[in-house]
């Protein structure tokens, strides 16, 4: 679906994070936990193309004005890491934007009753909002929010409300645990007996570390990937990523848009990128 | 108020000059969402090889200013599941297909364009001599005359249909492959395809691309690509189909008036996958808003 939306509020939540709300189509409301949007910063060609982002809410609110319907919204949460994001960060309610979205696939459910363990590396939270809202109807849920700096932990306010139970690490030590998330992740699963199942997203190190946890205790994990994509809908085949089969004798490239973003751990390839 | 938007390729009736760029449209189907497929001329499918391509390393694209650079490396289903899984829905649009395709060899070239004969629902085909990021597969045959003209003669002799050679800018003189095509028994020519180029990260002191080199295309190469297309237009008789950056109607019509008979939507289809559509109807109104009444009579009307 492709809409223009109307942004609601852009507000920097801890140093280079922004939360975007911006107007949505109601179709917008049954976006499944880890699609994405791809985001057209502005109309000019530069920056040219789109930027994927990961979906972190959907909802409705009641507009200002009375007797209004209720208004349905979208959220994004972003990282300023270059000239793209950058530009967004610079923009404020009411500036219009060009959306592309939902795309890609969600992550699945998994078992009703058992534990979610949701890891988040820094802007690699975006997605697993959503998650965790429709996890809590039915199971216990626990986040796992890791990253370099207190800077880099993000709404876990928002998460302990929906009654999850939030795990920080940093690794110098200024909010929660010093180290990585991967150990505080670990500590659980020792004390659940290696059940429940694991939904990650962050830096490609960490996923690679939690993939390798599931391998070995026999966890079911789904990672969410970024992928450096111009199209979002499988026709550039820029975001591909490697499948388990590949080596370079015999290729297996998946695209992270339409065949992810979201994986099972054991369908990719980690030794390499 | 209308304006008769018609031309002609090679013999393929097209309703309006807007055709999507072969690579930057899957095999139409991954579109049909965003366009109707029969409000455009013609879409062409990422190019074919006779075995299935698995495309080149990451990353392969990179975003540059006013454009962006990729590297994909022709991956594609390959010729046997393109008939088995692609030409189903072919077959469900009112919209002629064209097949772009390529070999490493004159050989493979002719046998590709053999087995794309043999389909009725492939209404041209437009044969790749360069794709800038394999070192076979099309480079070697589109910037060497001689080579160029093998190709194409090999290819003539196995198809009756309509024969499209996509020319490659990264040689020293277009016209010379463009007669060099023309005399081997092309019946159209598609320019340009990519330039080639680099994007280097100076902290890591790498190509950020894998292949280290990749095709640029977008709003950045469309002065070079109208530049081509009126030298060409100029010393062949072939129809030619612009390609190169086009994003509006207004880049659209600059290409007709430059020479070609049609154009083709590539980059702008990522951007918005709604482009070509939207560049058709958009296109449309400027005639009707200049009281032109045909598209042809822009055709090569620029006035020098």
């Amino acid at each position: 679906m492709l809409f223009k939306s109307m942004i609601l509020d852009n507000a920097e939540i801890s140093p280079d994070y922004w939360r975007m709300r911006m107007t949505a189509p109601p179709e917008m409301l049954s976006a499944r936990p880890g699609q994405f949007v791809m985001v057209q910063v502005n109309q000019s060609i530069d920056p040219l193309i789109r930027r994927p982002l990961g979906i972190f809410d959907v909802g409705t609110q009641q507009p200002d004005y009375t007797g209004a319907n209720p208004l349905p919204y979208l959220e994004i949460l972003y990282k300023v890491v270059g000239k793209g994001t950058a530009m967004l960060s610079a923009l404020h309610s009411n500036d219009i934007l060009d959306i592309l979205g939902p795309l890609g696939n969600g992550f699945q459910k998994g078992e009703k009753d058992e534990e979610k363990l949701i890891v988040g590396g820094g802007v690699g939270l975006a997605p697993l909002y959503l998650l965790a809202k429709e996890l809590v109807k039915d199971s216990p849920v626990r986040l796992f929010a890791g990253g370099k700096t207190k800077d880099d932990i993000l709404c876990t306010t928002e998460f302990e409300r929906l009654g999850v139970e939030c795990y920080t690490a940093t690794e110098d030590g200024s909010l929660g645990e010093c180290g990585l998330v991967t150990q505080v992740l670990e500590k659980r699963l020792d004390l659940l007996g290696n059940k429940g199942s694991i939904f990650a997203c962050g830096p490609h190190g960490m996923l690679k570390a939690i993939a390798e946890i599931g391998r070995k205790r026999n966890v079911p994990v789904q990672v969410s990937l970024e992928g450096y994509m111009a199209c979002g809908m499988g026709a550039c085949l820029g975001c591909v990523c490697q499948g388990k089969e590949h080596s370079s004798e015999t290729p297996d490239y998946r695209c992270v848009c339409t065949e992810g973003p979201v994986f099972d751990a054991t369908e990719l390839k980690w030794e390499e990128n | 108020m209308k304006a008769d938007m018609s031309v002609e390729i090679a013999g393929i009736k097209l309703r309006n000059p807007v055709m999507t760029a072969s690579g930057t449209f899957g095999y139409g189907e991954e579109f049909a969402e965003y366009v109707d497929l029969e409000k455009i001329g013609a879409f062409v499918t990422k190019g074919l090889s006779l075995k299935p391509r698995a495309g080149n390393p990451i990353p392969r694209i990179v975003e540059t200013p006013g454009g962006m650079l990729n590297a994909i490396g022709l991956q594609n289903v390959g010729i046997d599941a393109f008939i088995k899984d692609k030409v189903p829905f072919l077959r469900t649009v009112n919209t002629p297909a064209i097949a772009n395709f390529f070999g490493n060899t004159p050989e493979e070239y002719a046998q590709l364009a053999a087995r794309l004969d043999e389909i009725p629902e492939v209404a041209g085909l437009e044969v790749n001599i360069s794709c800038p990021n394999v070192k076979q597969g099309g480079i070697v045959f589109g910037t060497d005359p001689d080579c160029a003209s093998d190709v194409v003669a090999a290819c003539r002799a196995a198809t009756k249909k309509p024969l499209i050679v996509k020319l490659s800018p990264n040689v020293t003189d277009i016209v010379e492959m463009a007669k060099a095509c023309e005399a081997a028994g092309a019946d159209a020519l598609s320019l340009i395809n990519t330039l080639t180029g680099m994007a280097i990260d100076l902290e890591k002191r790498r190509p950020i691309l894998a292949n280290i080199t990749g095709g640029l295309s977008g709003p950045a190469i469309k002065p070079v690509a109208l530049r081509m297309v009126w030298q060409v237009a100029k010393a062949v008789k072939l129809p030619l189909i612009g390609i190169g950056g086009i994003m509006s109607a207004t880049d659209a019509l600059e290409f007709i008036l430059a020479g070609a008979t049609a154009v083709q939507i590539g980059t702008a289809s990522f951007v918005n996958p709604s482009a070509a559509q939207q560049i058709a109807a958009d296109m449309e109104t400027w005639l009707v808003e200049h009281g032109v009444s045909s598209i042809k009579e822009l055709i090569g009307n620029l006035q020098t």
